[in-house]
């Protein structure tokens, strides 16, 4: 089977038309660089044999800076496709062919897709086709990826040119570096190396994977250098080609290109003179979204919307600002959907909230069925327990964020699309740079609020490797909806119970503790184990565009399925293994559990799973939930455990253990309308644990390793190796967070050992880089 | 006039003469256009006043200051 690779600038449109040849839905995005690994799919027509697409990552450039160039690169030289696509922004030549001259110095067969042709014909432009293909020496074809449907033509040309052998062909040979690049390339054919012309250019260049591997005929090419003298340049020769390159395009390309000049006034119906606005829409649009004063309020502003429309429980607070005090109206009263989509108790649901009621009730009515049907059939109590509670009710408790999820990817996905996100990474450089990443590095750690699973699946957008393996890091610090339940529960029981602040202040706290803490772990990282300079930000500003429907949705969709593979798999088993913890006892006896409570006088204290909590519960001592606390202390230990399959688990551990906890002495008596706070307030009752005990239990959770849905996504967008790092990480940034909250908390003046151990890290830190780049000069100077 | 880009006010234009410094940046800006001879007008700076954004090559890049101070321009005076 033929196989043709796509290769073009970010944004030029290779996945849109991957996504029009296969019939995929590969995710497009007006982010420069969001496919980052390659894609692979089948182009068939009728009457002719399938042809095999590869959607490269968009790359500005061969030189091996990206991870994104050094894919591509290796592609075309190691895979050999049988002919490359180039897609050619049209609406921005003079930039995109720079990347051709380069495509064109491989042994490949080209074929160029002018892309967006639409656009240029609405802009009543006009490009020369046959003066362009005759410059570049290869065929040009006019395509519009978004609006097209038939690519035949296009795919005839492909078959024919992928059939020929083509051999480089580069500009500089009409240049005085000519010998120098032949010379070169005779070395490398000497050596039987394929591409030898793309090689000898690139190591002219001082490419540095050229150099590494072929130093020795880089001394011929020093020798040049010492003779060359250029006017302008001097013997700066990287500088030159690229120099030759752009003289090349204006020259030879840029007059196939025709901008239609629009007319300075234009003449209204009665006859008089106006001024053309000036400036395109997309710069006006700018202009308000990138304002100095207004445009990080816009950003914000928009930003709360998104989080609102997600997960808000009353729509624009209508409630909260006494819209429905004087009515007492509920939807659907009577039916099964009474009170879901609004009633004048709790307000209007978000749609992220309505959907995901709607899709909780309908998994609640599965599980309801399957259990009276397995009752009926004879099922023993612990296989319906097991099907029920341990399958069923783990893979629906992940499912249930779905919605949420798909909502927020939706949201985020119309940002990104429209242009808008590159703006904000524009707009926030500036903070992001103080801790040692770039203004792009802001979008994942956002969407880590709502979910981290879609957020670390974006930091492949980020530029660099240390870059992106801080940002994934610190992303569950951004507490996601899932950690929620445990901050309002816990506030909730510390507030009722003892009498002290407000629940929604120390909730807003929580959070805020959180993105302090990853502040502080991005400067540690930034500073030691992944110590590098600040990544550059060199960044193309795509222009604002309306994103497209059946793109976002197939994006959408794209998501959905990878989420709900999960849940199924690592998720399914991860649950199935505690539900069996939990539900039997060291010598397999099953601790039956039924609507009035525990049936057989076992309860979930004598489980492996409490077993296990009273055996680690000492190591949680430092943070005032170990062995501090009485009979049912290890229950923090255990929530702990259990919240790394899904962090609900939490507080749902809690309230599993509530019928046992109640009837001890002085233990109830605590009404709150916060989901899980008097489960919570029962438990602080019967353990006696402090509130700063609490406290350091839901700085632990929302810090430490995330649930297993995260830590697989984090394996799967980390570097090979680097997941353990990074759950050590997890681990011991969340245990010193919980202990200095704790020591501090209950003894206040700890708070003075804790600033020396800091100041001494910080010292520490400093002379031990100072020692490093010492060495580090040394080796470069010798 | 010559001066660098990371001086440029809002609204200027000049031709590239020369780009300094080495190594990853520098390639950088090579391939995003940046390169002797092209023309570059500033278009706005961020609401903390870096990064720059420029047009360059018909279409916008956006650039930190301390990247646009290895740019030097002529400006017409
Ligand atoms: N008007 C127009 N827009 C297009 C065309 N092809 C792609 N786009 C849009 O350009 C943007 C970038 O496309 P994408 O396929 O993600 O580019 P990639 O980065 O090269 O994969 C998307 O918003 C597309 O909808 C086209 O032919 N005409
Ligand atoms: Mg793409």
């Amino acid at each position: 089977m033929i196989r043709v690779a796509l290769a073009g600038n970010p944004n030029s449109g290779k996945t849109t038309l991957f996504n029009a040849l296969t019939g995929s839905s590969a995710h497009v995005g007006n982010w420069p660089g969001v496919t980052v690994d390659k894609r692979e799919g089948e182009y068939k027509r009728k009457g002719y044999e399938p042809i095999s697409i590869i959607d490269l990552p968009g790359i500005y450039s061969l030189s091996p800076y990206t991870p994104e160039e050094v894919i591509s690169r290796n592609y075309i030289i190691d895979e050999k496709p049988d002919c490359v696509i180039n897609v050619v922004d049209a609406t921005n030549l003079e930039r995109n062919l720079y990347l051709t001259t380069q495509l064109l110095e491989m042994d490949v067969p080209i074929v160029i897709a002018l892309n967006m042709i639409d656009v240029v014909k609405k802009n009543k432009d006009e490009i020369n086709y046959n003066k362009l293909s005759k410059a570049l020496g290869v065929p040009v074809l006019p395509v519009s990826a978004l609006k097209e449907k038939d690519f035949s033509s296009l795919m005839q040309v492909v078959n024919e040119e992928a059939s020929k052998k083509r051999k480089g062909t580069t500009l500089l040979e009409k240049t005085n570096l000519n010998d120098l690049v032949n010379e070169i390339k005779g070395l490398y054919e000497e050596k039987g190396e394929n591409n030898s012309l793309f090689h000898s250019i690139k190591l002219i260049e001082g490419d540095s994977i050229e150099r590494k591997n072929h130093e020795k005929i880089y001394q011929k090419v020093e020798e040049f250098k010492s003779n060359f003298n250029d006017e302008t340049f001097g013997n700066d020769l990287e500088a030159i080609i690229a120099d030759e390159r752009y003289k090349f395009i204006q020259e030879e390309c840029s007059i196939s290109f025709k901008k239609h000049q629009e007319p300075e006034y234009i003449v209204d119906k009665k006859g008089r003179k106006k001024k053309v606005k000036e400036g395109t829409i997309s710069d006006r649009i700018d202009k308000v979204l990138t304002n100095r004063i207004f445009g990080l309020i816009i950003f914000v502003v928009i930003l709360f919307f998104v989080f609102h429309l997600t997960f808000g429980e009353d729509l624009f607070y209508l409630k909260a600002m006494g819209a429905f005090n004087n009515t007492d109206v509920t939807l659907g009263a009577g039916t099964t959907w009474e009170g879901i989509l609004f009633s004048s108790g709790t307000g209007i649901q978000s749609p992220g909230v309505l959907l995901q009621t709607i899709l909780v009730g309908f998994t609640d009515f599965i599980t309801e069925q399957v259990g009276i049907g397995l009752d009926l059939a004879g099922a023993s109590s612990w296989a319906n327990a097991l099907i029920c509670d341990g399958i069923l009710a783990g893979i629906f408790s992940v499912l249930s964020f779905l919605p949420q999820i798909l909502l927020l990817f939706l949201f985020f996905s119309i940002l990104e699309d429209s242009g808008y996100m590159a703006r904000v990474a524009f707009i926030l450089d500036r903070i992001f740079r103080r801790f040692g990443v770039s203004g792009r590095a802001f979008m994942p750690m956002i969407m880590g609020f709502g979910c981290s699973i879609p957020a670390m699946t974006n930091t492949r957008t980020l530029a660099t490797d240390r870059e992106r393996t801080a940002t994934i890091r610190v992303i569950p610090f951004f507490s996601c909806s899932a950690k929620l339940p445990i901050l309002t529960a816990c506030a909730g029981a510390t507030v009722t119970l003892f009498g002290v602040g407000n629940a929604d202040l120390i909730t807003l706290g929580m959070y805020g503790a959180g993105i302090i803490i990853a502040i502080i772990a991005l400067l540690v990282l930034r500073s030691t184990t992944l110590r590098g300079e600040t990544p550059p930000f060199i960044m193309e500003l795509p222009a604002y565009h309306w994103p497209k429907f059946s793109s976002l949705m197939l994006h959408v969709w794209d998501k959905c399925k990878h989420f709900v593979k999960k849940a199924f798999t690592i998720i399914l088993v991860s649950n199935l293994v505690i539900w069996v913890l939990q539900s039997f006892t060291p010598s397999w006896q099953y601790i039956e559990y039924g609507d009035d409570g525990f049936v057989t006088g076992l309860t979930t204290n004598d489980s492996i799973l409490a077993n296990i909590g009273k055996i680690i519960q000492p190591l949680f001592t430092p943070l005032g939930f170990g062995s501090q606390l009485g009979t049912f202390g290890w229950v923090f230990a255990v929530g702990a455990i259990t919240g790394l399959i899904a962090k609900e688990n939490v507080i749902a551990t809690f309230a599993m253990l509530g019928a046992v906890v109640a009837s001890v002495p002085g233990v109830g008596g605590i009404v709150s309308d916060i989901e899980g706070a008097s489960d919570v307030a029962m438990m602080i009752q019967a353990t006696n644990i402090n509130i700063p005990g609490i406290l350091a239990f839901v700085v632990f959770n929302m810090t430490t390793i995330p649930c297993f849905a995260a830590v697989a996504t984090a394996k799967a967008e980390l570097n090979k190796g680097k997941l353990k790092n990074t759950i050590v990480f997890w681990l011991i940034t969340s245990y010193i967070a919980g202990t200095i909250i704790y020591l501090v908390g209950t003894w206040w003046w700890t708070v003075f050992i804790v600033l020396v151990v800091i100041a001494l890290a910080i010292v520490s830190i400093h002379f031990i880089n100072k020692a490093r780049d010492k060495k580090a000069n040394l080796t470069l100077n010798n | 006039m010559e001066k660098t880009l990371d001086t440029f006010k809002i609204g200027e234009k000049g031709v590239i003469i020369k780009v300094n410094g080495e190594g990853v940046t520098r390639r950088r800006l090579f391939d995003m256009g940046v390169t002797p001879g092209a023309n570059a007008k500033l278009v706005k700076k961020a609401p903390l006043g870096d990064p720059i954004e420029i047009t360059i090559r018909n279409y916008e890049l956006t650039l930190r200051k301390n990247e646009a101070k290895q740019v030097t321009l002529k400006v017409e005076d």
